[in-house]
C-alpha cells in the first residue's frame, strides 16, 4: 500500500521552497474551470512523487503568489499531476495567463488525505455536486484502479446544467462500466440532449439501495448540497464517523504554521482537509 | 543542571566576554518604554526594564522577512541572509523565554521552519529573573519560572546572580569567563529559594487557568463575545505585542519592470478582517466578535488541546497595548463570573 514513507520523502528539507513544474497540459473544462495537467521539471521528483487522494499542494504562479489546490489525478496515474483550478482571486488568474510549457512552482503533498485503510473492504460512495469533483476525483480513480480494495463503489454527481458538469465526459464514461454504479444529474437541461438523470443530485438516492454500515460516503459541494446530502446520509443511518468531507481554508503555509486555516484547534492543512461530519459538527465554523 | 554565581559587580566584565558569542542586544530604554536592541555600549542596558514594547519574537520571527526570491531564469531560491548571524540577547525574562519553548514547538517537526530554527540556533539567550508589576500574571500561566530554553539564567540573590546553566554554549561562556563564576554554597541555595517566595508572594494578579477548557466550551455562545466584539478595535496590537502570537501572511513582491520577485512573510493577526477570507469572498470569521472569540478560544482553549498547556504566558503586554482597555485577565473573570451566575 501506499506509501506513507514515500509521502514523506517528497517533504523535501525546505518546507516553504517550491519545486519547479511545467504545465504540460491546459484542458478547459467548462468556463472558469481548466484542469492543468504539471510535471516536475525534475525528472527524478516527477517518478518519485506520491500523494494519497484528497492531499492538496501550494502552488506558486511566478509574479503572483502561492495558493492550495487539491489533487485532481489519482495516486495511482504518476509522472504527472492534475489540478482542477477555478478561475476566482489573483493568483488563479495569473495562473490562467499561463501556457503550456510555462512554469510554476509545486510545494507537497500536504493534509491527512481520505482514511484508505478505515474504507478498505467497504463499498465507496462518492457525491459530488457542482464542483465538487475536482477533490473527490483523485479518490475516484483511485479506488478503481484499486478494484478489490473496496466492495461496491457507487458515484452520485450533479451539475446544474450538461454544460457545467466537471469532467463530463469522464464521468459519462463510468455509466457503462459493470465495476462501478454511475449516477448523473443535472438540475436542468436546456439543450434536450442528456441522456441520464434529471433532477436535484439528492433524487439520485431513490435509485441505489445503500448499506449504511458498510460504507463510507465521500461528500464535496457547494453548502447547498451538504445542506441535504448529509440529510439524507443521517436519514438513511449513516455514522457520522463514516461521512468524510474536504473542506477549504485560506492558506499562507500548508504545514500548520501560519495560523490562517485554523478551526478551534485543528489545522485545515495538517489535520484536514479531510474531516468527518463529527469532527466537523465539532468544531465551530468548520462548514 | 549545572548552578553556579556570578558576582553582580562583575556582570559588565562578563558581558564583555560574551561579545565573542555574538553581537550583545538586551532591552534599552526609548521613548514610550524598553525595546530589545543591539548594544553600542554596556551602560546603555536596562536589565530593570519591566516589559519590553515587542516580545523577543522579532529576533526569531521578524515582522517582516523574505523567505525566498524568484527570478525567471532560476526559480525559486531560499533566502538565508541574516540568518546564520550570532546575537547574544541578554536579560530575557522567564515568561518572554517560556514563550520561545512554545513556539518551538510550532515552529519544529514536522516541517520544521528553517528560518525560525536557524536563528534560535544562532542566538544565544542570557535569561535574567525579575519581580511582578501590577499587569504581570505569569505565575498564574506556570511560566514565571523556565528550566529550558535559554543559555545561562540570571537570578539576584544579593551581591550575585545565581546562575543556572541550561546548554553547552553556555558553559562555554562560563569557562570564557575565567574565575567570574564560582560555585554555589548551601547559603546561596537558600537565598535562592528565599527570593523565589518573594517573588510567588508578590503578584498582583491572579487568574485560574485550570478549567479554562471547559470555561471556553461552556461559554463559546456567550454574549460576552459580542460585547467584546463592539470594544474592539481589531487593530491587532495584542497579537503584535504578544510573545505566542506566530500568525503569518505570505505575500509576493515583484520588482518594477520585471518578472523577478521576493516572498515575503510578515506578521498577521486573526483579528484582521482578511485573516478567515478564502477564494471568492467567503470569510469564516467576518465579525469582529468572532474574530476576537476566535483568539482567546485558541490562545486559552485550542492551543491547549493541541500542545497541553494555554499558549499565553501572562507577560502582560496585551493588557499595555489595547487602545480599547480589554484585557485578557478580565475576559476570564468575565467568563467565569458568567458561569458562576448561571450555576446559583
Amino acid at each position: 500500500m501506499l506509501p506513507l514513507a514515500e509521502t514523506a520523502r517528497n517533504a523535501s528539507a525546505h518546507p516553504y521552497l517550491p519545486q519547479p513544474a511545467r504545465i504540460v497540459r491546459i484542458y478547459k473544462m467548462v468556463p472558469d474551470n481548466y484542469l492543468f495537467t504539471l510535471r516536475f521539471v525534475d525528472p527524478e521528483l516527477a517518478a518519485s512523487f506520491r500523494h494519497l487522494p484528497g492531499q492538496f499542494v501550494m502552488i506558486s504562479v511566478p509574479a503572483a503568489g502561492e495558493i492550495p489546490i487539491s489533487i485532481a489525478s489519482s495516486p495511482s496515474r504518476t509522472g504527472v499531476l492534475e489540478l482542477c483550478v477555478r478561475r476566482v482571486g489573483r493568483v488563479t488568474g495569473a495562473l490562467y495567463r499561463l501556457q503550456i510549457n510555462d512554469l510554476v512552482g509545486l510545494r507537497g503533498p500536504y493534509g491527512n488525505g481520505f482514511p484508505i485503510q478505515d474504507m478498505r473492504g467497504n463499498d465507496l460512495l462518492i457525491v459530488a455536486g457542482g464542483l465538487g469533483m475536482a477533490p473527490l476525483r483523485s479518490l475516484l480513480w483511485y479506488a478503481l484502479d484499486h478494484r478489490d480494495w473496496f466492495a461496491r463503489i457507487i458515484l452520485m454527481c450533479g451539475a446544474r446544467t450538461p454544460r457545467d458538469m466537471l469532467f463530463g465526459e469522464e464521468m459519462a464514461s463510468l455509466v457503462d462500466r459493470t465495476d462501478i454504479t454511475c449516477l448523473l444529474t443535472v438540475d436542468a437541461d436546456p439543450s434536450g440532449t442528456w441522456p441520464f438523470h434529471k433532477g436535484l443530485l439528492p433524487a439520485l438516492f431513490d435509485h441505489v439501495t445503500l448499506d449504511p454500515p458498510r460504507t463510507y460516503a465521500a461528500v464535496c459541494g457547494p453548502p447547498v448540497v451538504y445542506r441535504f446530502i448529509l440529510r439524507r446520509l443521517l436519514d438513511l443511518g449513516f455514522s457520522k464517523d463514516r461521512i468524510l468531507m474536504s473542506l477549504e481554508r485560506r492558506m499562507k503555509c500548508g504545514v500548520g504554521k501560519c495560523g490562517h486555516c485554523l478551526i478551534g484547534y485543528k489545522y485545515v492543512c495538517v489535520d484536514g482537509p479531510i474531516f468527518t461530519y463529527w469532527d466537523a459538527i465539532n468544531l465551530p465554523e468548520m462548514i | 543542571m549545572k548552578m553556579l554565581k556570578l558576582p553582580k559587580s562583575k556582570l559588565d566584565f562578563f558581558a564583555a566576554v560574551t561579545q565573542q558569542f555574538g553581537e550583545v542586544h538586551a532591552p534599552v530604554q526609548v521613548q514610550g518604554g524598553f525595546v530589545f536592541r543591539r548594544l553600542h555600549r554596556w551602560s546603555e542596558a536596562r536589565l530593570d526594564y519591566q516589559r519590553t514594547l515587542l516580545p523577543p519574537k522579532k529576533y526569531f520571527l521578524p515582522p517582516q522577512e523574505t523567505l525566498l526570491r524568484y527570478r525567471s531564469t532560476a526559480g525559486y531560491e531560499p533566502c538565508s541572509e541574516d540568518l546564520d548571524r550570532r546575537i547574544v540577547l541578554f536579560g530575557l525574562h522567564p515568561c518572554d523565554i517560556y514563550a520561545l519553548n512554545l513556539l518551538d514547538r510550532v515552529f519544529g517537526p514536522p516541517f520544521a521552519d528553517p528560518y525560525y530554527t536557524s536563528r534560535r540556533r544562532n542566538i544565544a539567550i542570557i535569561g535574567m529573573d525579575c519581580m511582578p508589576d501590577e499587569r504581570c500574571f505569569c505565575s498564574s500561566m506556570r511560566s514565571d519560572f523556565v528550566d529550558r530554553g535559554f543559555d545561562l539564567f540570571l537570578s539576584d540573590i544579593g551581591d550575585d546572580y545565581f546562575t543556572l546553566v541550561g546548554s553547552a554554549r553556555g558553559d562555554d561562556m562560563v569557562l570564557a569567563s575565567g574565575p567570574l563564576f564560582s560555585p554555589v554554597s548551601p547559603a546561596d541555595v537558600d537565598q535562592y529559594k528565599r527570593r523565589s517566595a518573594a517573588k510567588r508572594r508578590a503578584f498582583r494578579l491572579d487568574v485560574e487557568i485550570r478549567d479554562l477548557p471547559e470555561i471556553f466550551e461552556m461559554e463559546y455562545e456567550s454574549g460576552i463575545w459580542e460585547e467584546l466584539g463592539r470594544r474592539c478595535l481589531a487593530c491587532g496590537s495584542c497579537s503584535m505585542v504578544c510573545p505566542t502570537c506566530y500568525c503569518f501572511d505570505v505575500r509576493d513582491q515583484v520588482e518594477l519592470g520585471s518578472r523577478d520577485g521576493v516572498r515575503v512573510r510578515r506578521w498577521d493577526s486573526c483579528l484582521f478582517l482578511a485573516h478567515a477570507r478564502v477564494a471568492g469572498g467567503e470569510n469564516f470569521r467576518r465579525s469582529r466578535a468572532a474574530r476576537i472569540k476566535m483568539r482567546y478560544y485558541h490562545k486559552q482553549r485550542g492551543f491547549v488541546a493541541q500542545y497541553g498547556r494555554p499558549s499565553c504566558v501572562g507577560c502582560g503586554r496585551c493588557l499595555t497595548a489595547c487602545p480599547a482597555g480589554i484585557a485578557v485577565t478580565e475576559v476570564i473573570a468575565q467568563l467565569r463570573e458568567t458561569r458562576h451566575a448561571a450555576s446559583c
